[in-house]
C-alpha cells in the first residue's frame, strides 16, 4: 500500500531525511522508531502529502503523492503530531467538517461520524467543545478524524504521546486491530509499543535506516538495542 | 466547489463561536456611524447623499479588514491545523479561497447591517439610490481586495499580530498611492503621466468611481485582479512553507 523510494527532505543544508525506502502492506502494523529529531515527522509529512520530498518517491495505494495528491490522499488517514485539531469547535462539529472534506454527505456522514465516536469512545463528550477536552480525549477526537473515512492507510505520529497508561493500552488495541485490515505507520520513541502492537518496527536515526524487522530480530531487550544504534542527540558527531 | 462550501461554513462559524465577531460588528458600526455623522458632518452637507459614508471607508477598512483576516493562516500554523487541512483530500485552493469567502461574507454582512443610513438618507431626502447601490459594491470589492491581501500576510506568518501589521502597511501601499496629499507632492518632481500609473494602482483612484454611482468595467477589473494576485501569492507561500 505505501512504497517509499529513497526519500530526501532537505531544510537548506540539512538533510532531515537522507535517502529512506521502505515498503507497507496491508495487515501490516510498522512501528517507526528514533530518537527526538530523527526524522520520523518529516517522513510522514512525506508521505501525507504535508511536505513536498526533495528528492525520491512516495506512493500510496498505487497514486505517486506528488502527481496525483487527491487520489492518494483520499486513501490516507492521518494523525499529526500533537493531535492538532480546531479547539474552537464542538467534537460532533470537527468529526462532521472532517467527514464533509472527505466527502461523505447526509445519511453516509452520520454513519461515520457515529462509527468514528464508537471506535474512539467520544459519545460522552460529543457535544463539548474542544478546547475544554483533557489531552486523552482531544488525542482520540483527532484520531477519530483519521478514521472518520475508513481509510486503507492509517499514519500516526506520536498516536499515544503524553496519554495515560490506561489510555495509552487502549490506543494500542486500537491500532492492532486497525492493523488487520489496513496498512499503518505509526510513530513511537517508548519501545513497549513495537512489542505491543508492531508486526515489524524500523529504527531510524539522522534521516537513515539503521535497523528494521520484527522485534524478534532486532534483539532483546529492546531498548538497549535502540541505544546501542541510535546516537543520543547530545553527541555531536 | 463543495469542499470550498464546507471550509467557508467551518471558519464562519468559528467567528461565530466566540465572541470576536459581535464586537467586530459592533465596533464596526460604532466607528461607520462616528466618520459618517460626526468627522463626516451628514447633516451639515446638505446633501441627500452617502458620500460622508462611502468616503470613510478606504481608511476605515484600513484597520477593520486585516482585523478580521489576520487569523486566517496564521492561526493555522500556530494551531498546527494546517497540516491536518493540507493532508485532506482538498486542493489548496479550495482551502483559499473557501476561508477568503468566508470571511468576505463576513464583512459584506458587516457592511450590510449600515443599512439604517440608507433609510435615514431616504427619509431625509430623495437620493439616487443606484448611486447608493453602486457605492456598496465599490466598498464590498475594496473590502476584498483588503482581505485578500491580509490573506497573504497571514499566510507569511504564525503570529497574527505580525500578519496585520503586515496588511496594514500593505493596503495603506494602495491607499496612498493615489491618496492626493501624496499625489501633490509626486508631480512635483515626477512626470503628470508617471504620477498617473502609480496613482493607477491605488484602491482611492478605483473606489471613486463607484462613489459617484459609476460601475465601471475597468474598476472591477482592477479589484478583481487585486484579489486574484494577491490569493495567487498566498497560494506560493503556502506551497514554499
Amino acid at each position: 500500500m505505501i512504497k517509499i523510494e529513497n526519500l530526501v527532505k532537505a531544510f537548506g543544508a540539512k538533510r532531515a531525511v537522507d535517502g529512506i525506502s521502505f515498503a507497507v502492506e496491508r495487515g501490516e502494523v510498522v512501528g517507526f522508531l528514533g530518537p527526538n529529531g530523527s526524522g520520523k515527522s518529516t517522513t510522514m509529512r512525506m508521505i501525507t502529502g504535508y511536505y513536498a520530498p526533495t528528492a525520491g518517491k512516495v506512493s500510496v495505494g498505487g497514486y505517486d503523492v506528488v502527481d496525483s495528491p487527491l487520489q492518494a490522499k483520499r486513501l490516507i488517514g492521518y494523525l499529526p503530531e500533537n493531535a492538532a485539531a480546531y479547539t474552537d469547535m464542538s467534537v460532533h462539529g470537527f468529526l462532521e467538517f472532517a467527514a464533509g472534506l472527505r466527502g461523505l454527505a447526509g445519511d453516509a456522514k452520520r454513519k461515520a461520524v457515529a462509527r468514528a465516536v464508537e471506535r474512539c469512545f467520544l459519545s460522552s463528550v460529543l457535544h463539548q467543545s474542544i478546547d475544554t477536552l483533557s489531552k486523552g480525549y482531544k488525542h482520540r477526537t483527532c484520531l477519530a478524524q483519521a478514521l472518520i473515512h475508513d481509510p486503507e492507510v492509517l499514519i500516526l505520529d506520536e498516536p499515544t504521546d503524553g496519554l495515560d497508561p490506561n489510555q495509552k493500552h487502549e490506543i494500542r488495541n486500537l491500532i492492532r486491530e486497525l492493523g488487520r485490515t489496513k496498512a499503518v505507520v505509526f510513530s513511537t520513541h517508548i519501545l513497549e509499543e513495537v512489542d505491543a502492537a508492531c508486526t515489524r518496527a524500523i529504527i531510524i536515526d539522522r534521516g537513515r535506516i539503521v535497523a528494521q524487522g520484527t522485534p524478534d530480530e532486532l534483539g532483546r531487550p529492546l531498548d538497549e538495542v535502540f541505544r546501542r544504534i541510535t546516537i543520543p542527540d547530545t553527541v555531536n558527531k | 466547489m463543495r469542499n470550498i462550501w464546507v471550509i467557508a461554513k467551518r471558519e464562519l462559524g468559528s467567528y461565530f463561536s466566540s465572541p470576536v465577531a459581535y464586537v467586530f460588528l459592533v465596533i464596526f458600526l460604532l466607528l461607520t456611524g462616528f466618520f459618517t455623522f460626526t468627522a463626516g458632518q451628514f447633516f451639515e452637507r446638505g446633501e441627500a447623499s452617502l458620500a460622508a459614508f462611502f468616503g470613510w471607508h478606504p481608511w476605515l477598512y484600513l484597520v477593520l479588514v486585516p482585523a478580521v483576516g489576520m487569523r486566517l493562516w496564521a492561526e493555522e500554523r500556530r494551531a498546527g491545523t494546517i497540516e491536518l487541512l493540507l493532508t485532506m483530500p482538498i486542493t489548496p485552493w479550495e482551502a483559499i479561497v473557501g476561508k477568503f469567502l468566508a470571511s468576505w461574507i463576513f464583512l459584506g454582512l458587516a457592511l450590510a447591517l449600515t443599512f439604517p443610513v440608507v433609510i435615514t438618507v431616504n427619509v431625509l431626502g430623495s437620493p439616487d439610490n443606484g448611486m447608493i447601490f453602486a457605492g456598496y459594491l465599490g466598498s464590498l470589492f475594496l473590502a476584498g481586495a483588503y482581505l485578500a491581501l491580509t490573506c497573504m500576510t497571514s499566510a507569511m506568518t504564525r503570529n497574527q499580530v505580525v500578519a496585520f501589521i503586515l496588511a496594514v502597511v500593505a493596503c495603506l501601499f494602495l491607499i496612498l498611492a493615489g491618496f492626493s496629499p501624496v499625489t501633490d507632492l509626486m508631480v512635483r518632481w515626477a512626470s503628470p503621466a508617471f504620477v498617473d500609473t502609480v496613482a493607477a494602482f491605488s484602491v482611492v483612484t478605483h473606489f471613486d468611481g463607484f462613489q459617484k454611482g459609476v460601475i465601471d468595467t475597468r474598476d472591477l477589473f482592477y479589484f478583481l485582479s487585486v484579489i486574484g494576485f494577491a490569493l495567487f501569492a498566498t497560494s506560493i507561500i503556502l506551497r514554499n512553507r
